[in-house]
Formats: structure tokens, sequence, C-alpha cells
């Protein structure tokens, strides 16, 4: 008992969950920013492989770090569009489509990493995203090493949730963006556009999926692995229904997530003797249901998503 | 009631529609349709369900793109503008209000939200709420229409939601104002107050198109008249001039007669519910210890204002919905468990109040939507195969029985137009000679040919010893069609022995209005 | 100005036709990232044909990558005809060759006419559980099963992983992670000498057309049809729709269970962790390409199958990497999306009309 207590007192746990929790809350805020408008965007899992890779392979052409995460989130973008096109303007459906988003981003990524680097025995590294050092502040007992020693990365997912909180709730966008995913027929006969409204949030949403795999290859690790993202995508389409769509809740959500892994981590460590590593493994994925299934009969899902909207049909 | 307004000076013009054409595939719904309005005056677009009426504002308004034809605006000078077709911003800026039949709320907003939406600069962070709460709290002292500003539309009742539409185009200035069918929920009273306000601002200067199919409505109500019929306009003329028969003639294109009622003779009870109480359902009050009694050979009509109990009691009738407390027999036997297969095995026959959504399963087979209510009988299956000669035999009987038209029995039933997919409910129902018939707004949306097969049919049931529950939003159905009538009102329901709309309108309220 | 209209008349040759069509574009557009890849086109495709239809060694390993496909693919059909979104078959497929292997390495052993087809139900019953546990999680608590099926892949390979490091352990097996191998009686039949064709094939054509039967012809078949068109509707009717949900569930991953038994008991005879490539998820894009037909999934797993074939061996001969099949492959399913959006909705570009003062 007494080194579970040590764990959650030490600083080294929570900077662990915050970094872990980082990938997901731009997973998270990207889904939320989809779905808020109507979209199921389950292309996710495979928009962060397109982020880990072209975030990852710019840095490694010579393009700077910050050049690498604007790379991400346009690739994330273009994918986005592409689902948005699907799905916003043909009406497909949005599970069939966003698999097979999913499929052909993940692929598409394989196959030019593949083709880019055709015989490498180990992967090449780029030179991440470091740990901030900021005076005084990361000297802090406690705080300094959560907060303040993290990478530049896990503070622009941070700023991100004040960004999208910020939309969502005190401008008139974020009025309009969920009114589009609760009744778009509402947004239409205001003499706004459900069209634009609706490939806006998907192309933006999924440039914040892409930057969650960005962050895997430029801030948690420095190089580019197959199955790096492991369903990190899927976790976030759970953990967005468990924040009721909302990015306060989206922030704890992932924090709540990172914490259970953080602990996982150091459980298993702990207790590795008697209980195989797999259990500890599988902790994530069963957290995720486990969520979900608390949350889902009260879940609030926005009223118009999986709806398809046509102009003018009857 | 109202009088209209009796000065008839000639006004100057505000809109005209000019060979307004739209089809939906084959079928034409504005067939050249040409249309003016004055300013000040309140112009009511009769016609029947499917006479083009809301496809014609849907192009005025920019929600559809027409074919052909143009819609041009006047302003205060007599000036000029053709505008942009498809283009809902176009009509808004043209200070066109439309009330849709369907509200346009997003209900996971606030009131002022909705009302706000679209009027501001998408991404301004400071949005300037006070000044809109100003000019609104002036527009709802103005017209007398009020509504919670802060609270969610979800939270709010009919009533107060058709307000919210109708201030969302108050509040951008709207000079023309389209309503379309504004008093379907409505008690006949919340019906009369609307009217008031709106009749008081015309005469401050806003023009009206008020769509109703609702003859007596119309003519309290508006100046002129314009008929439309099949895509057509076939008649146009003022309100005060106007006399009913023609109308109806116009509207239907030969002389209709309703069914006439006899009354019912009541027999041994079918339905019994005593004490029932039931949880919310799909968004309306659940029932509040509703007690009733149904009998063989009469017609049961619940009035009310939609949401105030009937999703509940049609669930419950139809199984979906369990009672809290209370019991539910049929032919005397009480009914433990509620699924719909309990209650068709019963002898319930339901016709549900969203045929599209509840009734069929529009990418099956009209064949196959003909049985799936009995899909263990043994004409339509044997040892768990589907018998399809049988089932095609007994699809080929119906549709010439109840005069079920369409491209063919093994024609996805998606292609059948609403009447005749109502047609093919009533004759999946009918034919298993059901003891209880549930019939949830049998015939709305249905046109006057299609709605009177309807209610024959639904007579002819209750003649042959049926117990029919009818529940209907529209209290003239329920004042044509009922031997009895209960009013249903916050889960509660309560018999009246009245006929007049008056009384039963004040029933419909809670009785607690003047 | 856009307009999108429904057709009136779907014509039934063109919507059959699509598929084909959306194939052949996709192997088209794979073109464009051999170009990419810097190799020469009309080569590389002369390389993916003869890796198909070379020799019969080369045809035959075509339908044996099929076999799996076929099983995985009446899985997600069969589902997703309820609109249940079975989206487990990955982790199915691994529960089905993990009960085989249970059974199979010498727990029982009796003749082959007992084995088989015990493996064969135990792994489909194991794979029916896998997506039971979601389809119950769906109508008990309204949990989304396109998730809780997704994460349980996950879960149910890292299950795997541990099974193989303990109790399904080889312990001839130098330490890998391996099972021990199938017992001979347990072990599907080779259909043809030196070929690694095995039975599975002919019991995966066979399982198609019983499914096919099923959906077409039974009182259940139609029941899964209302359910995924209109479960309210069905519901409404009496249907038992929770009831459908888990057959269906049940029935689908038996499918995806039934695909694991026959990789492990009729072509690799033991289990590892990578026995799936990625087939579970392949069978998703199979049963879309099949328009979610059974009939239609035989075909689709054969094309899908020798596209991966024809580009591996394509990747030996001119070094271009094989993730081009799963590119040809995705490909292929957004193709045959907006092919089946044209089948059913017609596209016309109005002239925006200028605003005349």
């Amino acid at each position: 008992m007494m080194d579970i207590l040590n764990i959650f007192l030490s600083d080294s746990f929570w900077a662990a969950s915050l970094r872990i929790a980082t990938p997901l809350i731009f997973g998270v805020l990207g889904a939320l920013l989809c779905e808020r408008a109507g979209v199921l965007n389950l292309g996710i899992e495979g928009i962060f492989v397109v982020g880990a890779m072209t975030g990852w392979m710019a840095v490694w052409l010579g393009a700077n770090l910050w050049g690498g995460i604007i790379i991400a989130a346009m690739a994330g973008g273009l994918f986005g569009l592409f689902h948005a096109i699907l799905t916003v303007i043909f009406g497909l459906s949005q599970h069939v489509s966003g698999l097979g988003i999913t499929l052909f981003a993940s692929s598409a990524a394989s196959f030019t990493y593949r083709t880019a680097l055709p015989q490498v025995s180990s992967p090449p590294r780029i030179e991440p995203f470091r740990a901030l050092d900021i005076p005084i502040l990361s000297d802090l007992p406690f705080i300094g090493p959560v907060l303040f020693q993290q990478t530049a990365m896990t503070w622009l997912a941070l700023f991100l949730v004040a960004v999208v909180w910020w939309v969502m709730e005190k401008t008139a966008l974020g009025v309009a963006i969920k009114a589009v995913g609760d009744n778009p027929e509402a947004v239409n006969a205001q003499g706004l556009s459900v069209v634009k409204l609706r490939m806006g949030s998907v192309i933006a949403g999924s440039a914040l999926m892409a930057l969650g795999g960005a962050f895997l290859t430029m801030s948690a690790f420095d190089a580019f692995f197959f199955g790096m993202v492991n369903g990190r995508g899927w976790i976030c389409i759970a953990l967005v229904i468990f924040a009721s769509w909302q990015p306060g809740k989206a922030l704890m959500g992932a924090l709540l997530f990172g914490m259970f892994d953080a602990l996982q981590v150091r459980l298993q460590t702990e207790a590795g003797a008697f209980i195989p590593g797999q259990v500890f493994l599988m902790a994530p994925y069963v957290l995720s249901i486990i969520a979900l299934v608390i949350v889902a009969r009260k879940a609030d899902y926005p009223r118009a998503l999986l709806t398809p909207w046509f102009k003018g049909q009857r | 009631m109202l009088s209209p307004s009796t000065t008839k000076v000639e006004k100057p013009l505000i809109l005209s529609l000019r060979g307004m054409t739209k089809h939906f595939g084959p079928v034409i719904a504005a067939d050249a349709i040409d249309l003016d309005l004055q300013r000040g005056e309140v112009l009511a677009l009769l016609g029947e369900n499917g006479a083009g009426k809301t496809t014609l504002m849907n192009m005025l308004f920019g929600q559809y793109t027409p074919d052909a034809g143009s819609v041009h605006v006047f302003n205060e000078d007599g000036q000029e503008t053709v505008l942009p077709s498809g283009q809902p911003q176009a009509a808004i800026d043209a200070r066109i209000g439309m009330v849709h039949q369907h509200f346009t709320l997003a209900e996971n907003l606030s009131v002022l939200d909705n009302i706000l939406l679209g009027t501001e600069a998408l991404l301004s962070a400071r949005r300037n709420r006070k000044s809109a709460r100003q000019k609104l709290s002036k527009l709802m002292h103005d017209s007398g229409l009020t509504a919670p500003l802060d609270t969610r539309v979800r939270d709010l009742t009919v009533g107060e939601r058709q307000r919210v539409e109708i201030l969302k185009a108050l509040y951008r200035d709207a000079r023309i104002l389209v309503l379309d069918e504004p008093t379907a929920v409505l008690t006949p009273q919340e019906a009369d107050m609307m009217f008031a306000s709106i009749r008081a601002m015309v005469d401050d200067g806003l023009s009206v198109i008020f769509i109703s199919h609702k003859l007596h409505e119309v003519l309290a109500f508006s100046d002129r008249i314009a008929v439309l019929r099949h895509g057509c306009k076939t008649g146009e003329m003022n309100t005060k001039d106007a006399d009913t028969s023609s109308i109806i003639r116009m509207m239907v294109g030969a002389d209709h007669e309703a069914p006439t009622r006899v009354h019912g003779i009541p027999k041994q009870p079918i339905l019994n519910l005593a004490n029932v109480n039931t949880k919310p359902s799909k968004g309306g009050q659940g029932l509040q210890d509703v007690n009733l009694t149904v009998h063989a050979g009469e017609i049961v009509g619940v009035a009310g204002v939609s949401g105030n109990g009937q999703s509940a009691f049609a669930g419950l009738i139809s199984g979906l919905v369990q009672p809290t407390t209370g019991h539910v027999s049929v032919n005397d036997q009480v009914i433990q468990k509620l699924t719909p297969k309990v209650m068709l095995n019963a002898g319930v026959g339901r016709i549900p109040e969203d045929r599209h959504h509840d009734g069929i399963v529009s990418n099956m087979s009209v064949a196959e939507n003909l049985v799936i209510e009995r899909l263990d009988k043994p004409d339509v299956q044997q040892n768990g195969f589907l018998r399809k000669a049988s089932i095609a035999d007994n699809a080929r009987n119906l549709t010439q029985n109840y005069d079920v038209r369409g491209p063919g029995i093994n024609a996805r039933s998606a292609l059948l137009s609403g009447g005749n997919i109502q047609k093919l409910i009533l004759a999946r129902v009918l034919e298993t000679n059901p003891d209880l018939i549930l019939a949830n707004q049998p015939t709305r949306g249905l046109d006057f040919k299609a709605a009177s097969d309807v209610s024959l049919r639904l007579f002819e049931a209750r003649d042959r010893g049926a117990g029919v529950i009818l529940i209907s939003e529209d209290l003239d159905e329920v004042l044509s069609l009922a031997d009895r009538i209960l009013v249903m009102h916050d889960g509660q329901l309560t018999e009246t022995d009245s006929r007049d709309r008056t009384v039963i309108g004040l029933a419909m309220a809670g009785g607690e209005q003047q | 100005m856009m307009q999108i209209t429904p057709k009136e008349n779907q014509s039934q040759w063109v919507s059959s036709g699509i598929p084909i069509i959306a194939a052949v574009l996709a192997l088209l557009l794979a073109a464009i990232p051999l170009a990419f890849a810097g190799a020469p086109i009309l080569e590389a495709y002369g390389h993916m044909i003869k890796g198909v239809f070379g020799s019969l060694f080369n045809f035959t390993e075509m339908l044996t990558r099929a076999t799996p496909l076929i099983f995985t693919g009446l899985a997600a059909a069969i589902a997703f005809r309820a609109k249940l979104w079975n989206i487990g078959g990955e982790g199915q497929f691994y529960l089905g060759a993990m009960a085989a292997v249970w059974v199979g390495t010498g727990m029982i052993d009796g003749p082959p006419a007992l084995m088989i087809p015990l493996v064969l139900f135990v792994g489909a019953f194991a794979g029916g559980l896998g997506m039971l546990g979601p389809a119950i999680l769906k109508t008990r608590f309204g949990a989304d099963e396109v998730v809780t099926s997704l994460l349980l892949n996950f879960i149910i390979l890292i299950f795997v992983q541990m099974m193989l490091e303990g109790p399904l352990k080889d312990p001839m097996g130098l330490g890998w992670p391996q099972s021990e191998p199938i017992v001979d009686n347990a072990v599907l039949p080779q259909l043809i000498t030196r070929m690694r064709l095995h039975a599975g094939f002919v019991l995966a054509i066979g399982t198609a057309i019983i499914a096919y039967i099923i959906l077409a012809m039974t009182v259940w078949g139609f029941k899964i049809r209302a359910v995924g068109e209109n479960a309210a509707a069905a519901k409404h009717a009496g249907i038992g729709v929770n009831r459908t949900y888990l057959a269906v569930a049940m029935a689908s991953g038996a499918l995806a269970g039934m695909a694991g038994v026959s990789e492990v008991a009729g072509l690799k005879g033991y289990l590892t962790a990578d026995l799936s490539a990625g087939f579970g998820y392949t069978g998703i894009v199979v049963a879309m390409l099949a328009g979610l037909s059974p009939l239609g999934v035989i075909l689709a797993s054969l094309y899908v199958a020798s596209v991966f074939v024809g580009a591996d061996s394509m990747s030996r001969a001119i070094g271009v990497s094989s993730f081009i099949a799963d590119l040809i492959v995705s490909m292929s399913l957004i193709c045959v999306l907006l092919g089946g959006f044209f089948a059913r909705f017609n596209l016309t570009f109005a002239k925006k009309q200028v605003d005349t003062k």
C-alpha cells in the first residue's frame, strides 16, 4: 500500500501522466470538433499515423520542429478534407468512410515511409522537442517537473484546450458548430452554410488529431515505427463520449487516462513478479471500454451525429 | 376570432414570385406559379397536403433551388431586386423571414443563441449580446410574443418554440413573414393569440404569407387567398369575397364531402387501463394516473397538443412503453409485460404516428412490409424459411383490396407516396381483424381523398366491432371521427362531453387560461 | 451551385457493376504511388499479374490467402446488414484460433471426423463470444459497439501474447512465443498435393452460400435485414431487435472465429501472435466491396487476395514496398463508396444566377 502512496506522491508519476495524456488531448479535441459538427471521424487512427509520419519526416528532411508540426497538421487536415468530402458533400456512411480513411491514411503513410527509407535496419532518429527549461519555474519543487519540464507540445495541447473551449463557448462560430451538429436545418435557415461549417470542423479536427500523432514521433519518441499509434485514436473516440463533447471534460478525461496508464506502468514494476505484464498492457483499453459503458446511457450525443444533410432534399 | 381588416386600398407591391417551378424526380411539385404580395396584407396560401405550398415557400426562402422562375422583391421606393436562387442568406438580406412547419431550432442551444445564430460575425470575440437583448425585449413587448431567452430550446413547450421561430424572423427585421402551418401544434386559444399579435404587426406594415389547409382559420385571419392544387395556382380572391364551397372545389378539384359519422354502438369493453403511470417518452410527458375503458364498436378520440403524453400513451398501447404502476388489460386479460409482439397477439393493431420511421422498412419490398408483423404465421414461413409465393399472393390481394398503388409488390416501399404507405399500413393492420386499433395521427400529411379513405376504413373497422383509439392533434379530425372525446393534457386524460371547439381548446390548455 | 438528387431508377446492372469498376479504378490509381516510388509501372503490373496467374502454385496461394478473408468478410457483411458495427473481426479471429489451439493440441484426440468439426465449433463459439460482449454492452448499456469491438481487438491480441508466453506456450518452441502444433487429426486436409490450399477454402465457399440462403430466404434473414434497415420499425412490428443484435453478433463473431481456425488448423498448424495479417480489418473492406452480399464476398475476397499476393510478388521483383497492397485495397474501398453514391444520386451543377441589382 505504501508503494502505491509513494507513486502518487512522486512528481515523476504526475509528469508521466501529463505526458501520456498529451497525444490523447489532441485526439479528443479533434474528435470533439468533428462530432460537435455532426460528423463521426473514425479516420482518427489513420490520421494519427499520418501525423506521426509526416511530422517526423519533415524534420528528418530538414524542417525545424515547428515546421514539422505545421506539416503534420496540414497532412491531417488533408485527410480530414477527404473524409469531409465523402461524408458531408456526398453524405456517405460516416462509419465506413472513416474506416476507409484510416486504412488509406495509414497505408499511405507506411508506403511513403518505406519508399523514402527502403532499407534501414534501425529507424533513423531526429532531434525531438526537449523538455522546457524555464528559469525558476522548472526548478520549483513538484510543480516544476510536472508542469514546466514538459515539452512545448504538451503546452500546445493545453493551450489548444483553451482555444477550443473559447471557440465553442464564447464565439458565434462555436454556437454555429454546435447548432449544425444538433439540427443542420436550423443553421441553413439562418443563412449559414451547413457544408462549410461541417467541412471546416472536420478539417480542423483532423489537423488536431494529426498533432496527436506528431507528438509521438517528435516529442515522446524520436523516430517513426509501424504500429506505434496502437489504438490511441480509438481511445480518443471513447474518451470524447466520456467527456460529453466538452473541451474541459475532454482534458480531464485524457488526464485521468494518462494517470491510469502511468500508474499501470508503475504497478507493473511493483507487481510484475505475480501478475503477467500483459494484464497491465490491457488496462488502457479495458479502462476505455469501462468509461464508455459508464456514460453510455446518459451520453448526450449531438442529435445530428451520423446524419447526412442535403440542401433542399425532402 | 378576429375579423380581417376591412380597409381595402390598393397597396404597393412588396414581393412577386414569377413562374416558380420545381420537380422532385418525376413529381412536379410546383408548376409555373405566379404570386404577388402587397405591403401590409395577409395572404393565405391554401391547398391540400402535397399541393406545393411548402415547396413554393422553400423556393422563396432559398431552401430549394427552383428549376425555373424568379423571386422579385420591392423596397419602399418600389425599386425591384431579383433574388439569387437557392440562397437563404439572400432571402434573409431581403428581409424575408420564414417560420417553418418543422421547427428549425437547435435544441441544445439557448433561445438567445438560436435567435442570434447567423447574425453575428463568426469569430468576433466581442459579441454584443446586450443590445441584442434590448432589441429582443422591445420586440417581445411590441409583438406580445415572449420567450425565455436563456432557456435551452429543448426545455420549451411547442407553443414557446413557435414564438421563438417568429421572434427569429422579427429580430432580423423581417418585413415579409412566411408562416407555414403555424397552428398545427397550438391549442385554439394559443392560435388566436398568435393571430392577434401578427395582425397588430401587419397593421404596422408587415406583410404575411400564411400557409394552411384549415379553411376556418384562413377565412378568419387573411385578407386575400390564393389556392394551389397539384403544384398549380387554381384561384385567387379577396377573403371577403370568398365562398367556402368554391374554395374547396379549387383545392380538391371536385366537390368534396368528408365522410359523415354515424354514431357507433359500443359493446363489450376491449381495453382497460387502470391507474396507469409511465415514464416520459420521446420528449413528451409520461402518463399520470390514466384510467380508460375502450369498448368494441366505438371510436375514442384523444385530442390535445402533442408532447402532453400522446407518445407515452401510444407507446403503451403499441407495447413499446411499460407502465411504471397500474395495469393494462385487453379483452379482460391483464397484460403482464407489454411488448409489441404481445400486443399484436392480444389483437391490437397499431397505426404509428410516424409512418416512415416506425411504420415501414422503406428499403424492403411492399410484400415484405405487408407480412412483417406476422413472421411466425404458417402462411408466411415454414420451418423458418419464408414462403415467398404465399407472401406474394398475400401482397397482391392486399394491394388490390386496399388500393395500394405503386411500382409493384416487389418494389422498395420507399417508392410509394405517403398516402399509399398509409394504405399499406392500414392493409397490414386491418387484415388481421384486430379487436383494438390504435390510429395515431392517421391522416397527417395526407390529401383529402387519402384522408377520407383512411377515415372510412376506420368507420368500417368500428362497425365490424373493433374498438378504435384515434390520437390526433387536429381537433377537426377528432370532432369528425370520434364517438367519444378525451383530452390529453400534462399526462392526464380527461373525458369531455362537449363538442365545442372553445371548451375542448380550454381543456387542451389545461383549463387554466380564460 | 451543386445539386444532389436521388436517381429514380437505380439500375441493378449499374449497382452490381460498380464494385468491378471501383476495383479496376483502384488498380489503375496504384500507378500514382508506383510512379512516386520510381517503379517501372507496366513492369510492375506485369509482376502483379504473374504473381497471381503465373503458375498453379501462385494461383492456389491466392486462394489460400482469400480463405480467411471470405470468413472475415462474411463476418462483417452479416453484422453490417443488421447495422451492428462489428469492427472486432481481428480479435475474434484470434479468439477462434486460440480456442482451436486450446482443444486441438492434445487436450482431446480422436479421428478427423470428430476433431475437425470440434475445433471448428469451439473456434466459432469463442469468436462468437468475442462479439457477444460488445453486443451485450450495446443492448444493455447503450455503449457504441464500434468503439468497444475495436478496443477489444487490442485487448485480445495482448491476451494472446500472454497465453503464448504462458499456458499455451510450446515447451519445444525454443523460447519463441508460439503454441504447440495442432494434432494431425485436427488439421484441415490439403486440397492439392504440394500446394498449401486447404479444405478451409471449400468450407468458406460453403459458408458463404449458407449465409446467402439465410439472408435471402429465411425468417431470421428477414429479421436481420429489417433490423438493419430500420430498427424502430422492426421493433414496432414485434421483431425482437435486441435479440436479433445478439444473435447476429454471435454469428458474425463465429464467422471471424472460423477464419482463425482455418488459418491455424489449415495453414500454419500452430498459433503465433502474428497469425493474422490484418484479416479482421481487411474483412471489413471485403464486405464493403461486396456490397454486403455473401456471394459477393467470395469475389471480393479473391480480388483482395489477388492484390496482396500480386503485390507481394511485385514487391519482391522490383523492390516497391508491399504496403502498396494496403494502399490499393483502401483505395478500392473509397472508390466503391463513391461509386455507390453515383449509382444512387445525380450530381448536377447549376450555374449560379447573377444578382441583377
